[in-house]
């Protein structure tokens, strides 16, 4: 047996021997450390001594124990260590499946939404606190401290292991999604940082999500999110060059997407959009779906992406969508149309300077042969990412349209 | 996203301090960087020996060239600094302003973000 398949098994695991623990001794704070501390040690032993017959009654066994040496060493009154031990083994813990209970609780509102995608990777995700670390670039100790202050605040909330229910479901249930998001987005695009790519947390992201879906397969933006991310995921080789470099969407090699993630992206966009409201992550997934039906960046129906984008900035304004849309009409209408929309958002305090608004500004500028100020546009967008390998393309663009010499820079 | 917040002291402001303010400094540091341990957002913190004790090196044709100069003329310095993982930038902001000197006219504490890291976390 592999590492790695060890490693998938034990990600797998970990959530249900984790619900098995709370399930039956509360105290969910202790139950995740001492879990943490079964798996790490199935990590060790496993790939050399082979896997137990029942893993997963080996995990909770293991951590079980872990958790009443904790609660011994911490002198927890007698009673209660007693009342522990007799509990200790039982022949076979009742597999009732908790996933969905703990995700919400992982993403408790309380949370930051830092605190909310650490302790849902490692309690949901399976991830030991060091890979955690590792994929945010920080060190342990930072990680494993966030971790407990959030499970110290989940705690003091007095949170009980139950799925919320109506209105409160909904609303956390749009929680639980920003996060599993923002995981996908930090495997993604890096927020800062030299690599364009985290694998394996957006690895992890489509994996919680898929784990979401086939436990709520019938809510739209669920499905909706899922489909997202594997429409994305799926341009994933085409979006760098081999020396790490960006390439924008209309000039990527299109065979070099991924058929079967569009594939199932695009089915489940479908299924979405026959639900009965449309929600902002089934939009998305619905543009991306668009991109991925055109052969060729020139085929793109750019009339059908600017509908959608008109209608989810209606569902969810904001003016990041309004950008989006920019770029879609300057298609359609052509570069004067996308500029004016622009000039709506400059009053946004949330854009301003922003360098997804200049950077576009900057095409646009180009597309109506302004090249002196997409030059200085191009500029001062790669001043304003603080992403690497964004502000190489965009220095590049710059370069592309820069005045000839002796010409004086206009940056305002 | 990580921050380095770097504070830029004035050696005659500090001296101008009393004891008690000088200790009350100390003191504010230590609070500071327990709290941030707790959170889990402090990566490390470091402070920098006097600026007296600066090297400025430079290679020419190639010979290396170490002197004190030009910095050292210079009012402020940069004496240590802090580096930070957290929410965003308006956290990265109210931690700073936590930090005792930022109370302290002629020390200065600024908030840039950071794009690129390598090597390794711990030691």
């Amino acid at each position: 047996m592999t590492t790695l398949v060890v490693e998938d098994l034990l990600r797998a695991l970990t959530p249900r021997v984790l619900t098995t623990l709370v399930r039956r001794y509360g105290r969910f704070e202790d139950c995740e450390d001492a879990v943490q501390e079964a798996v790490i040690a199935a990590a060790v032993q496993w790939p050399t001594e082979g896997v137990p017959d029942n893993p997963r009654g080996w995990l909770v066994t293991v951590a079980s124990r872990r958790l009443i040496d904790q609660i011994r060493s911490e002198h927890a009154r007698r009673e209660r260590e007693a009342a522990l031990a007799t509990e200790a083994a039982p022949a076979e813990p009742p597999d009732t499946d908790d996933t969905l209970v703990l995700l919400f609780l992982c993403c408790h509102p309380t949370l930051t939404p830092a605190s909310q995608t650490a302790l849902t990777l490692r309690a949901v995700g399976g991830l030991t606190t060091a890979e955690i670390a590792r994929a945010f670039l920080v060190p342990e100790a930072t990680m494993g401290a966030r971790i407990s202050r959030a499970k110290q605040r989940i705690r003091a909330a007095g949170s009980s292991f139950a799925l919320p229910r109506g209105a409160e479901l909904r609303e956390r249930l749009r929680v639980v999604l920003h996060v599993l998001y923002l995981i996908f987005n930090e495997g993604y695009t890096a927020s800062s940082g030299s690599s364009l790519h985290r694998p394996d947390l957006a690895h992890e992201a489509i994996r919680l999500t898929r784990m979401a879906h086939a436990r709520l397969p019938e809510d739209g933006e669920v499905t909706g999110l899922l489909a997202l991310m594997l429409l994305t995921h799926a341009r994933r080789d085409a979006r760098t060059t081999a020396v790490g470099d960006l390439v924008p969407l209309d000039e990527q090699d299109r065979t070099a997407w991924d058929c079967a993630l569009v594939d199932e992206g695009t089915a489940l966009v479908k299924a979405a959009l026959a639900g009965p409201a449309l929600g902002p992550y089934a939009l998305q997934a619905a543009i991306a779906a668009t991109h991925a039906d055109a052969a060729t960046a020139k085929e793109t129906d750019w009339a059908q992406v600017h509908a959608l984008y008109l209608i989810l900035e209606r569902v969810a304004p904001n003016p990041m969508v309004t950008l989006n849309r920019a770029i879609a009409l300057a298609e359609t209408e052509g570069p004067a149309a996308g500029l004016s929309l622009l000039a709506t958002l400059d009053g946004d305090d949330r854009m301003a300077g922003h360098h997804r608004l200049l950077s576009v500004r900057a095409h646009l500028l180009e597309r109506t042969g302004d090249t002196a100020g997409a030059y200085a546009h191009y500029r001062r967008a790669a001043k304003a990412t603080a992403s690497l390998a964004e502000q190489r393309y965009l220095e590049l663009w710059a370069g592309r349209v820069r005045p000839p010499r002796g010409h004086r820079e206009e940056v305002s | 996203m990580q921050f380095v917040i770097s504070m830029y002291i004035n050696p005659a402001v500090l001296d101008a301090l009393t004891d008690a303010e000088k200790a009350a400094i100390g003191e504010g540091h230590g609070k500071f960087i327990e709290a941030l341990k707790r959170s889990g957002e402090l990566i490390t913190t470091q402070a920098l020996v006097d600026p007296s004790q600066a090297a400025v090196v430079s290679v020419r044709d190639g010979q290396q060239v170490v002197t004190d100069g030009p910095f050292l003329e210079a009012k402020e310095h940069l004496g240590g600094f802090y580096l930070i993982d957290c929410e965003d930038r308006d956290r990265a902001i109210e931690l700073a302003a936590q930090i005792p000197d930022a109370a302290i006219d002629g020390l200065g504490i600024e908030v840039r973000q950071v794009m690129f890291a390598d090597g390794p976390l711990e030691a």
